[in-house]
C-alpha cells in the first residue's frame, strides 16, 4: 500500500503481513497489507469507493425488500402481509435505508472513486478520515438496523415528526437506534464533505482549471457542499429529539408549550438540500455519459454547471414547501411557493442540455446511454409533478397522498437510481476491467423502466384520488369505481415493483455473470473524453504514472483527436489511440511515489461510535467506555504521520529522493 | 512578552509567507483592550435606560466583536480569500435560514 | 456526545501537515525534479479542512441558538430568564474567555517565530483560562438547579442548558486539545509543521469564543 517501486517489473513482492512500525512506540502502524487487511486497513480511495457502492448496493437490496414487503402488504384490499405496526416500521426503514444507506453512500463511494482519477490526483486530501467516513457509514447503518433485532425498528416515517415521535407514541427503542444511527451516518457524510471539498479544491493536477473539471467532479462538489451545511442542522435535530426521549427535555412537549413546527423547519432545513443531495451526483453522472454515447461535447457546459451550483444554493430557500398544510400562515406560503417554482428554472436548463447534446449526435444506444436517456425522461416526469405541489392549493389536496409518493419516487428512483446504473455501466470497465454484458444489461435496463413506471405512475391516480401514503390497509368498499377504482391501480403498482425487483436482481446477475464470463476490457471501450480513462483499468494503486498537464475540458479526448475542419466545420481527425497516450504517461513515469499509508484507527475511532450509541440506550457507562476508546483513537491518529518513513519498512526502502504526494489528515 | 522583529507592514498581502504579516504581538493587545471595553459598554448598557436603540446597539456591538476576532485574532483579513469564503458561506446560510424560520414562527411580530 | 466526533477528528487531523515551510523555498526545483505538484491553490489542506468544518459549525450553533430564542419566553413552571441570570458574573466569565482568545494568538505569533517556550506558555495559559470559563459554567449550572431550574422544568431550560452545554463541551474539547498540543510540543511529537498546528487548534479556539460573543449577547443581555 505504501510504496510503488518504478519500473514495474522490478518490483519485489511485499511480505504477505502487516508490518508494523517500531519507530513510534506503542503505536505501532502497519506500512503494507496484503489480504483482508488490505482492505480493512486501507486509506486508499479506490479501495474505499469500492467499499463504499458495494456497502451502499447491498443496503439498497436490503430496502428493496422492505419495499416489496409494503406493496405485497397494499397488493389487495385489507392486506394481512404486515401488522399495522410492522407496516409502519417497514415504510420508515425503507426510506431510511434507501436516502441514508444507499443513496448517499453510493454517490460518495462513486465520488471517492472518481474525484482524484478525473482531477488528475493520486490520493484524496485527507486518506484516513475517508477511511473513517467509510467505517461510520458502515457502524450508522449497523445500528439502524440493529432496531429490527432489539424491539422493533424506528416507526415513525423518515421525516420523524416530532412529538409524533416523543416516547409516548412510540415508546420502543426504534427510534432512539434511528436518531443514533442518522447521527453517525452524518459524521461520516461530513467528513467526507470536507474531504472531497478539500480534494478538488486542493489535489487538481497543473492546468486543471475549475472550468476544465468534468461534469461529474463539479456536481460532487454541490452536493459535499450542501451535505456540509445541511449535517449539522439535521445533527441539531437529532440531539434535541434524543435529549427529549432519553433525557425527558421539554422540546416538543405541546404541554408544556412547544411548537411543533421546530422539528418541521429543522427537519427540512436539512431535507431540501438532501434532496439535492440525492439527485445531483446522478445528474453529474448524466452529463458524463450522454456526450460520450452522443459522440458530441456536452452541450453548455458552463450552463450545465452553473445550473448545479444554481440548484444548490436555491435548494436552500424552498424547505418550507413540505409544510405547506401545516398552518404557516399566507405570507410564509406564498414565498415558499414562489421560490419553489423558481428552482425548476436550473433544473430545466440542465434537461435542455441534455437534450441538445443528444441532438445531432450520433447516438450508440449501449446500457450506460439508456439509463442516462431514461434519466432525462423520467425526471421529468416527475419534474412537472413537483411543480403542481409548488402550487399551495394544489398541494394542500395532494399532501400526504400516494401522489407525493408518485412524484418523489419519478425524482428519486427517476432521477437518482437511473443515473447510478448509468454510472455502473459506463464505469464498469474503469473500476473491475471488465465491461458489464450488454445484453443481460438491456433486459435489466427494459425491466426496471418498465418497473418503475408500473409502480409509481398508478400512484398519481391513487393519490389523486385520496389514498393517504402510511396507511397499511385500504378498504373495498372506498375504493372507488371505474377506471379510478383504487384497488386495480394498487394491484398494477405491486405487480410491477416485482417487475422492478426482477430488474435488479438481472444487475446482480450480469455483475456475477460478468465477473465470470467476460474477457477484460479494451482500454477505452467507450471512447470517453475525461481524464480518468487516462490510465489502466483497473487505475493503479497511485492512478497516474505521472500526473498529467490539462490543458483543455474533456482532456482525454483532445489527446485522442484534432479538428482538421476549417472555420465552423469540424473535422475530427485521430491523432492517438488510448494505448499510445498511455504509453506516453508510463515512458515518464514517476521514479518513487509514496502513497498514505494503511492505519488501524480510523476502523477503530468509527468503532466507538456504535459503542458510545448504544450506551445512550442502555446505560452512559458503555458510552463513557466508547468515548475513551475514541480519545485513546484520537491520539494514536495524532501521533502517527500519514505516510510511513522509508525506515519503517521491513527491509528499508533506499533514501533516494522521493515524490511526496500532498495530503493530509 | 516576546515582541521579536515582525513585520510591522501587516497590510500587504504576499500568499506564499504567512507569518510575516498579521498584527505584531503589541496590536493584539491593543485589539484585546478594543474587545474588552466593547463588552464593558455592552455590560453597562443592560444598566441604563436608552430606549428603543438598546437592542439594535447591543446587536451591532456584537457583530463588531465577532468581526473583530475572526479578522485579527483568526486572520481570515490577511489569509487567503477562499478561507473566508468558505467561513462566511456557512454564516450568511446560517443567518439567513434561521432568520427566516423564525420569521415563518412570527418571533419579529 | 456523538456529535463531537467530527470535531475532534477534523481538530487532532491537523496534526498531520505534510507540507514543511522549510521546503517552499526550494519548491521551484522539487518541482522540476520530480514532477509533483504543491497543492492547486497554494493552501494547506489543513487549513482549509478546518474552515470548512468551521463553516458547518456556524448551522450548529445556528440551530441551537435559534432553537433558545424561540423558546426563552416560554416559561410554564420554574424560574424565568430575567430572574435567574446573574449578569455581572456572566460577564466575568465572558471576559475570561475573550482573554483566552489573546493569549492564544500569542501562542500561534511565539509558534510563528518557532519559539517553543512562549508557544507552550501560552498554550498553557489558554487552557487554564478556558478551564476557569467551564468552572464558572460548572457553577452557574449549579446555582440555577439549586435556584429550580432543573433541565425539564420548562421550555427555557431545556434550550437554554442545551445551547450552553453544547458550547461548554466544545471549549472542553478545545482545552482537551491545547493540553495535548503542550504534551506532544514537549515530546517533540508534533506530525508535520508545528506552527500550523497551533494555528488550527487556535482557530477552533478563536471559533469557540465568537459563538460566545453571540451566545453572550442574545441570551443573557438581550431580556427575553
Amino acid at each position: 500500500m505504501a510504496i510503488i517501486e518504478r519500473p514495474a517489473d522490478t518490483v519485489t513482492s511485499p511480505p504477505p503481513l502487516v508490518t508494523p512500525s517500531t519507530a513510534y512506540g506503542s503505536f505501532r502502524r502497519p506500512v503494507q497489507a496484503e489480504g483482508w487487511r488490505s482492505w480493512v486497513f486501507t486509506v486508499d480511495h479506490k479501495r474505499l469507493g469500492i467499499m463504499y457502492g458495494t456497502t451502499a448496493v447491498f443496503f439498497f437490496v436490503v430496502g428493496g425488500v422492505e419495499a416489496l414487503m409494503i406493496r405485497a402488504q397494499l397488493a389487495g384490499p385489507e392486506g394481512t402481509v404486515l401488522s399495522s405496526d410492522v407496516y409502519s416500521q417497514m415504510f420508515t426503514m425503507h426510506a431510511t435505508t434507501m436516502i441514508f444507506l444507499f443513496a448517499v453512500p453510493m454517490a460518495t463511494g462513486l465520488a471517492n472513486y472518481l474525484v482524484p482519477l478525473q482531477i488528475g490526483a493520486r490520493d484524496v486530501a485527507f486518506p484516513r478520515l475517508n477511511a473513517f467516513g467509510y467505517w461510520a457509514f458502515l457502524a450508522g447503518g449497523i445500528v439502524l438496523n440493529l432496531a429490527w433485532f432489539l424491539g422493533g425498528a424506528a416507526d415513525g416515517g423518515w421525516f420523524m415528526y416530532a412529538p409524533n415521535s416523543s416516547v409516548p407514541f412510540s415508546p420502543s427503542n426504534g427510534i432512539d437506534f434511528w436518531i443514533l444511527g442518522i447521527q453517525i451516518t452524518g459524521i461520516a457524510s461530513l467528513t467526507s464533505a470536507i474531504n472531497l471539498i478539500t480534494t478538488v479544491l486542493n489535489m487538481r493536477a497543473p492546468g486543471m482549471k475549475f472550468m476544465r473539471m468534468p461534469v461529474f467532479t463539479w456536481m460532487v462538489t454541490v452536493t459535499q457542499s450542501l451535505l456540509l451545511f445541511a449535517i449539522p442542522v439535521i445533527t441539531v435535530a437529532l440531539f434535541l429529539l434524543m435529549f427529549q426521549r432519553t433525557f425527558d427535555a421539554t422540546f416538543f412537549s405541546v404541554e408544556a408549550g412547544a411548537d411543533p413546527l421546530l422539528w418541521q423547519h429543522l427537519f427540512w432545513i436539512f431535507g431540501h438540500p438532501e434532496v439535492y443531495i440525492l439527485v445531483l451526483p446522478s445528474f453529474g453522472i448524466v452529463s458524463e455519459v450522454l456526450p460520450v454515447f452522443s459522440r458530441k461535447p456536452l452541450f453548455g457546459y458552463p450552463f450545465v454547471v452553473f445550473s448545479g451550483i444554481a440548484i444548490g444554493f436555491m435548494g436552500w430557500g424552498v424547505w418550507a414547501h413540505h409544510m405547506f398544510a401545516s398552518g404557516l400562515g399566507p405570507l410564509s406560503v406564498a414565498v415558499f411557493s414562489i421560490s419553489t417554482m423558481t428552482i425548476a428554472v436550473p433544473t430545466g436548463v440542465k434537461i435542455v442540455n441534455w437534450t441538445m447534446t443528444m441532438w445531432g449526435g450520433k447516438l450508440r444506444f449501449s446500457t450506460a446511454m439508456l439509463f442516462a436517456m431514461g434519466l432525462v425522461v423520467q425526471f421529468t416526469i416527475g419534474g412537472l409533478s413537483g411543480v403542481t405541489h409548488a402550487v399551495a392549493p394544489s398541494d394542500t389536496q395532494q399532501t400526504d397522498t400516494y401522489y407525493i409518493v408518485a412524484h418523489f419516487h419519478y425524482v428519486l428512483f427517476g432521477g437518482a437510481v437511473l443515473g447510478f446504473f448509468a454510472g455502473f455501466y459506463y464505469w464498469w470497465p474503469k473500476i473491475f476491467g471488465k465491461c458489464l454484458n450488454e445484453r443481460l444489461g438491456k433486459w435489466n435496463f427494459w425491466l426496471m423502466t418498465i418497473g418503475m413506471n408500473m409502480t409509481f405512475g398508478p400512484m398519481h391516480i391513487t393519490g389523486l384520488q385520496g389514498q393517504p401514503r402510511r396507511t397499511y390497509q385500504w378498504t373495498p368498499e372506498r375504493a372507488g369505481e371505474g377506471f379510478f377504482n383504487i384497488g386495480f391501480w394498487n394491484l398494477v403498482s405491486s405487480i410491477g415493483s416485482f417487475v422492478l425487483a426482477v430488474g435488479v436482481l438481472l444487475f446482480l446477475i450480469n455483475v456475477i455473470h460478468t465477473h465470470r464470463k467476460e474477457p477484460p476490457a479494451p482500454l477505452d471501450p467507450w471512447d470517453a473524453r475525461a481524464l480518468e480513462w487516462m490510465t489502466t483499468n483497473p487505475p493503479k494503486e497511485h492512478n497516474f504514472d505521472t500526473v498529467p498537464t490539462v490543458t483543455a475540458l474533456d482532456e482525454f479526448f483532445h489527446r485522442k483527436y484534432q479538428d482538421v475542419g476549417e472555420g465552423d466545420a469540424h473535422d475530427l481527425q485521430r491523432i492517438a489511440t488510448a494505448e499510445e497516450i498511455l504509453a506516453e504517461q508510463e515512458a515518464k513515469a514517476d521514479e518513487h511515489i509514496h502513497l498514505p499509508s494503511p492505519s488501524y484507527w480510523p476502523l477503530l475511532l468509527a468503532l466507538s461510535l456504535p459503542v458510545i450509541a448504544l450506551g445512550v440506550i442502555y446505560g452512559l457507562v458503555v458510552s463513557v467506555v466508547g468515548g475513551m476508546l475514541a480519545i485513546f483513537a484520537i491520539f494514536g491518529w495524532a501521533l502517527e504521520p500519514a505516510t510511513a518513513d522509508d525506515s519503517e519498512f521491513d527491509p528499508p526502502v533506499d533514501d533516494e529522493p522521493s515524490t511526496e504526494l500532498v495530503t493530509s489528515d | 512578552m516576546t515582541d521579536q522583529t515582525l513585520d510591522e507592514d501587516h497590510v500587504i498581502h504576499t500568499s506564499d509567507d504567512r507569518e510575516a504579516h498579521g498584527p505584531t504581538d503589541r496590536q493584539y493587545i491593543i485589539i484585546a483592550l478594543i474587545l474588552a471595553v466593547i463588552t464593558g459598554a455592552e455590560v453597562v448598557l443592560t444598566y441604563i435606560d436608552v430606549g428603543p436603540i438598546f437592542i439594535p446597539t447591543l446587536l451591532v456591538l456584537m457583530a463588531v466583536k465577532f468581526l473583530i476576532v475572526v479578522s485579527y485574532f483568526m486572520h481570515l483579513k490577511f489569509d487567503n480569500r477562499i478561507f473566508s469564503v468558505l467561513f462566511y458561506a456557512g454564516l450568511l446560510l446560517a443567518i439567513t435560514v434561521y432568520v427566516t424560520a423564525l420569521f415563518t414562527f412570527r418571533f419579529f411580530d | 456526545m456523538t456529535d463531537l466526533e467530527p470535531g475532534q477528528a477534523a481538530a487532532v487531523s491537523t496534526a498531520h501537515g505534510v507540507d514543511d515551510v522549510g521546503e517552499t523555498t526550494v519548491g521551484e526545483v522539487h518541482h522540476h525534479m520530480h514532477g509533483v505538484s504543491d497543492t492547486s491553490t497554494g493552501l494547506s489542506n489543513n487549513k482549509l479542512g478546518m474552515w470548512l468544518f468551521l463553516g458547518s459549525e456556524c448551522l450548529l450553533f445556528g440551530g441551537l441558538i435559534s432553537t433558545y430564542m424561540l423558546y426563552r419566553g416560554r416559561v410554564t413552571r420554574g424560574p424565568g430568564p430575567d430572574q435567574i441570570y446573574d449578569i455581572p458574573f456572566t460577564s466575568v466569565s465572558s471576559f475570561v474567555l475573550l482573554m483566552s482568545s489573546l493569549t492564544m494568538v500569542l501562542a500561534v505569533a511565539s509558534a510563528n517565530r518557532r519559539d517553543v517556550r512562549n508557544t507552550k506558555l501560552w498554550l498553557t495559559v489558554t487552557a487554564l483560562l478556558g478551564a476557569t470559563f467551564v468552572g464558572g459554567q460548572v457553577y452557574e449550572f449549579t446555582t440555577f438547579y439549586r435556584e429550580g431550574l432543573g433541565y425539564t422544568t420548562s421550555l427555557f431550560s431545556s434550550s437554554f442548558y442545551t445551547l450552553t452545554g453544547f458550547h461548554g463541551v466544545h471549549v472542553t474539547v478545545g482545552i482537551i486539545m491545547l493540553l495535548a498540543l503542550v504534551g506532544m510540543i514537549s515530546r517533540d511529537r508534533v506530525t508535520g509543521e508545528r506552527s500550523e498546528v497551533v494555528e488550527l487548534v487556535g482557530l477552533y479556539w478563536h471559533f469557540v469564543d465568537i459563538v460566545w460573543i453571540v451566545i453572550f449577547t442574545l441570551v443573557y443581555l438581550i431580556p427575553a
